[in-house]
């Protein structure tokens, strides 16, 4: 029987790899949007496994919801990315530091 | 102790295909990996008696959201050349704040075993337990404002993605129904009073 500790574990791990890539990857923002995917999933595992160890249902919902939103925000975000590289022609995040005066 | 062993294997290709996700040169090549990744979560999912949720992760992520994002990788025109050639200087940090992570995470679980809760073995299910079935109930009974509200989110965002992307092209030149139809005669015909042929 798998224990609550092994995916737990497994999830912290998937999450520092998500933060080492955000470290990481200063070249492309498309890579960060899938770093923070990653994210969302190591947190969902999180939530799976708590629901199946305690027997409440109600975190299986909330990752319901985190799917949700995530899916929002990669529709959002990418349009965001698709305008940015229309006005730049560079989706380096390096190059984008407008913001800094 | 099969669903261990298969949990194992299934959890170091994700683990690897994370790393893949992080370290690859190509931006098409860290989207094809995050769908192994998503694939591989979607099983230990299923294995962690979450059967609606590995399917759903399936249906969405790798049917709907990696489809968006190899599609923008490969719209984008991005020179992978040069892609990743400035990278070595920010590995010291990165290691750094990732194993503290890991450090801190596995302190917590592994060390402190979560108060003692960490070594709890998953309560058997009841004969008959359909997990689509109990997560249909509590979504449409104790969580039917929420999801109404997630309804919402993703219509705000459908409509926020098609504004963002909408380009008025100049030049172009569309026909505009409504003024064809509310022409009127006078509109087009204009009669002339000419004075014919009379010497001044």
């Amino acid at each position: 029987m798998i224990s609550l500790t092994q995916v737990l574990v497994l999830s912290g791990i998937l999450f520092s790899i998500a933060v080492a890539g955000v470290f990481l990857n200063r070249k492309n923002i498309i890579v960060l949007l899938m770093c923070i995917e990653l994210m969302l999933l190591a947190v969902n595992f999180n939530f799976v496994a708590f629901s199946r160890y305690w027997g409440d249902i109600g975190g299986q919902i909330f990752v319901f919801f985190i799917l949700t939103v995530a899916a929002a925000e990669a529709a959002i975000g990418l349009a965001i990315l698709v305008v940015l590289f229309r006005e730049r022609r560079s989706i380096n995040v390096e190059d984008l530091d407008t913001l800094q005066g | 102790m099969f669903a261990t062993i298969l949990f194992f294997i299934f959890a170091a290709v994700l683990v690897g295909a994370a790393l893949g996700v992080v370290l690859a040169r190509n931006p098409v090549h860290s989207a094809l990996l995050l769908v192994l990744c998503f694939f591989n979560s979607a099983v230990i999912w299923l294995l962690l008696d979450a059967e609606f949720l590995g399917i759903v992760l399936v249906l969405v992520y790798v049917g709907a959201v990696m489809v968006l994002f190899l599609f923008v990788v490969m719209m984008l025109d991005i020179d992978t050349a040069q892609f990743r050639k400035d990278l070595e200087g920010y590995w010291p940090v990165t290691v750094a704040v990732a194993g503290f992570v890991v450090f801190a995470i596995i302190n917590v679980i592994v060390v402190r075993h979560l108060g003692g809760a960490g070594l709890k073995t998953a309560p058997a299910l009841p004969a008959g337990y359909s997990n689509t079935r109990t997560l249909g109930i509590a979504l449409f009974t104790r969580y039917a404002y929420p999801a109404q509200l997630a309804a919402v989110i993703l219509l705000v965002a459908s409509v926020a993605a098609i504004i963002l992307t909408l380009r008025q092209r100049t030049g172009r030149k569309p026909q505009d129904i409504a003024s064809q139809v509310a022409v009127r005669a006078k509109d087009r015909v204009r009669l002339v009073n000419m004075a014919s042929g009379k010497k001044s």
